[in-house]
């Protein structure tokens, strides 16, 4: 059924924190132009595996990485690579909202602008717009684009932590729980963003909500302990399991 | 339920008696009594702390703002071009001039119909040698003689103690001494009412510079303030810096290692070093080693920036890590370096906090005396430098240094102004810590 080609490739992938082994032996193919979900227990390690993906982990200063993550078939963890570019092409919607302190406009504008994506005021505008717009935030926010993004709710400051990460028109976009705070009108909105990202990008999206991850994601892989239990079509994953545990997870006997 | 049933309860293990919410049980009574009690005691602590610091205010304020106050001699003189003449031509200039003006005075006195007994000599006593500031004044403009000049000559010292209410009949014994005489006291009197002796503010206390025992009463702080303003640009220029360099080196970039833990400990090791280590630090590298001029404020400016450095340090990287670390995840998230991620949003959020450090950092600098002493800024200075930059490296005080010169001098004059140079050294440090709450106010109103 999938004939998307390869955009992320992690093999033999392990994580530690100091003494913890976080992530276990995880090989995963993550294709372009599709929707991918992470599910799992809490503390089972989604955060962290997808925190490799665009190098977070090197923030973290107990966290140590092994194994090889290939973008477009390039190591991402080889020594030559700048991590900054990494992150430029792998965009990151954190679990926890984290808007800068900073006007709404300039939360979303900071990307492009480190990046030197607009010539000019108008094109930013634009930008800045579209990016709003795509994360469900623009008619709440365009009378007060001037307004701190802290002072946002916080189901309105994870979008726009969402409209900040498209706005710099990443290649991938890693996103931890966008929908954990937010109503189902703006859940839906967000989904539909994530349809529509997926025409030209990869998309990782870790969700705790089973039917979240059937609506939006075409692959599911679904991680216990640091290990990678199962990982394949959405469709056979929540229908036909091939794993115990997976079974009992999305049955709800697990968790 | 009837009260045998409740004992019954009462009495089975696992079960609690059934109690009134409108009764205190014995706990809940112990506990609000230790809370009470502990209320208590912080009223006293606080009491007892405002106590010490009105104790203290008064005794600032009664002791030094007399030095703001100064008797003087008011008198409208007209010098004739024959007097100067003639005066110039004299062996003891001085003392010609001052006959000149105390003949003068006393003819107006007496115009006035003032019948009161004195002579020249009396005169003297009450207005000092006036001679060297008249020849002073009308050598540096020649053209006001034979013009009416409005002079306010400073008053001799029991003069002025007299109007101040700090020396009186009481403290002149018998016939009195060549200072003064108990008829004295009576001429002041008078003279008071006619106006030709009156108490003003004394700006020259402020503005003015440091002067020998025979003028007391024209000492002022002023060059010394200067001095204490030199050292604070030094310190601040190399102080915030290097400080705030080091601190986010330290705090963004560095790897944590046995290394960055030993500076680490160094810092804060420094900031407990006893100040007059500095000094003596500052005396053998800056002045002996380097040949670096002595007194100057160049020295104590390099010396207290030493002093000041582990205070700014600290403050700042306890700034940069109350940061949340998200806001760092957020901007490297998108994209951005290291770098632009700590100047963009890190440094920003961190301002109040590194400034209220410097600001802090600088008002202790600016009280600080042992230092100063070991690399001589305590001397005995008489001028103000002649430029801007030259000020940096002429000989200068400080304002501690010379309240600490003034604190150890004999005349009372002194003394008295050691309590006024308290004052203005106390004016600028709440002025400083004012601009501190007022700058972390602005900058942290903005979200
Ligand atoms: N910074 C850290 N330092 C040490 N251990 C960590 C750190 N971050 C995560 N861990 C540990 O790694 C494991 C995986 O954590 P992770 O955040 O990846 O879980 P998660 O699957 O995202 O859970 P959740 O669904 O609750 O977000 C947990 O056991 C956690 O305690
Ligand atoms: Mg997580």
């Amino acid at each position: 059924m999938s004939t998307n080609e390869i955009k992320i490739s992690a093999k033999d992938v392990q994580v530690y924190y100091g003494e913890t082994h976080a992530i276990k032996d995880v090989s995963v193919d993550i294709e372009d132009k599709t929707v991918t979900a992470f599910i799992g227990p809490s503390g089972c390690g989604k955060s962290t595996f997808l925190r490799c993906i665009n190098r977070m982990n090197d923030t973290i200063d107990v966290a140590r990485v092994e194994g090889e993550i290939k973008l477009d078939d390039e190591d991402i963890y080889d020594k030559d690579v700048d991590p900054v570019q990494l992150r430029a092409k792998v965009g990151m919607v954190f679990q926890k909202p984290n808007p800068f302190p900073k006007s709404i406009y300039d939360n979303v504008a900071y990307g492009p602008k480190i990046h030197g994506l607009a010539k000019n005021k108008a094109e930013l505008d634009q930008i800045v717009e579209n990016a709003l717009k795509r994360a469900a935030l623009w008619d709440e926010a365009k009378d007060r684009l001037q307004a701190p993004g802290t002072g946002l709710s916080g189901g309105q400051q994870q979008r726009l932590c969402i409209a900040r990460a498209v706005a710099t028109e990443p290649e991938v976009l890693l996103m931890d729980e966008p929908c954990s705070a937010l109503d189902p009108i703006a859940t839906a909105q967000v989904e539909e963003l994530i349809d529509e990202l997926k025409q030209n990008y990869s998309v990782v999206i870790v969700t705790h909500s089973m039917q979240q991850a059937a609506r939006v994601s075409q692959k599911t892989a679904f991680f216990h302990l640091g290990n990678l239990v199962e990982y394949g079509e959405t469709g056979q994953i929540f229908t036909n399991p091939n794993d115990k545990r997976t079974e009992s997870y999305i049955t709800g006997r697990i968790g | 339920m009837t009260d045998a049933a409740t004992d019954g309860l009462a009495a089975a293990p696992g079960k609690k008696k059934r109690s009134s919410l409108l009764e205190l049980d014995a706990r809940t009574k112990r506990r609000n009594a230790a809370e009470a009690r502990f209320k208590a005691y912080g009223i006293i602590a606080i009491t007892a702390g405002l106590c010490f610091l009105v104790g203290l205010v008064w005794a600032i304020l009664s002791n030094g703002l007399p030095a703001f106050q100064q008797a003087v001699v008011k008198l409208d003189y007209t010098m004739t071009q024959e007097q100067f003449d003639e005066a110039e031509a004299a062996v003891l200039k001085t003392a010609v001039y001052t006959d000149q003006f105390v003949a003068y005075f006393s003819d107006r006195v007496r115009e006035q119909g003032i019948e009161a007994e004195f002579d020249a000599d009396t005169i003297e006593r009450l207005l000092g040698k006036v001679g060297g500031t008249i020849r002073a004044f009308y050598r540096e403009n020649p053209d006001h003689i034979g013009q009416p000049v409005a002079f306010e000559l400073s008053a001799a010292s029991r003069v002025d103690r007299y109007l101040k209410g700090t020396f009186d009949r009481g403290d002149v014994s018998g016939e009195g001494n060549r200072f003064f005489v108990p008829s004295d006291f009576d001429l002041v009197d008078t003279l008071q009412e006619a106006g030709f002796i009156a108490q003003v503010f004394n700006w020259n206390f402020i503005t003015g510079v440091d002067s020998g025992v025979d003028n007391a009463g024209g000492a002022g702080i002023g060059a010394s303030v200067l001095g204490s303003f030199l050292m604070m640009i030094v310190v601040l220029l190399l102080a915030l810096p290097i400080g705030v360099a080091a601190s986010i080196y330290l705090e963004e970039f560095a790897p944590k290692n046995w290394f960055t833990d030993f500076i680490e400990v160094n810092i804060s090791n420094l900031a407990a070093v006893p100040s007059i280590v500095f000094g003596i630090l500052g005396l053998a590298v800056f002045i002996q080693f380097a040949g670096m001029p002595q007194s100057a404020p160049l020295v104590g400016g390099l010396v207290l920036t030493l002093m000041t450095l582990p205070t700014i340090i600290i403050s700042t990287r306890a700034s940069l890590k109350s940061v949340p670390p998200s806001i760092r995840d957020a901007a490297l998230g998108v994209g951005a370096s290291k770098m632009q991620a700590v100047f963009h949003h890190v440094l920003p959020l961190a301002a109040p906090g590194i400034l209220t450090g410097t600001i802090i950092g600088l008002a202790q600098a600016l009280g600080e005396t042992a230092p100063l002493l070991l690399i001589g800024m305590v001397g005995f200075i008489a001028r103000y430098p002649d430029s801007f930059l030259g000020g940096f490296e002429g000989p200068n005080s400080a304002m501690p240094a010379q309240i600490y010169n003034w604190a150890s001098r004999s005349d009372v004059v002194f003394t008295e102004k050691a309590w006024g140079g308290i004052i203005i050294l106390l004016i600028f440090l709440v002025s400083m810590n004012l601009i501190a709450i007022l700058l972390r106010r602005r900058f942290e109103r903005r979200w």
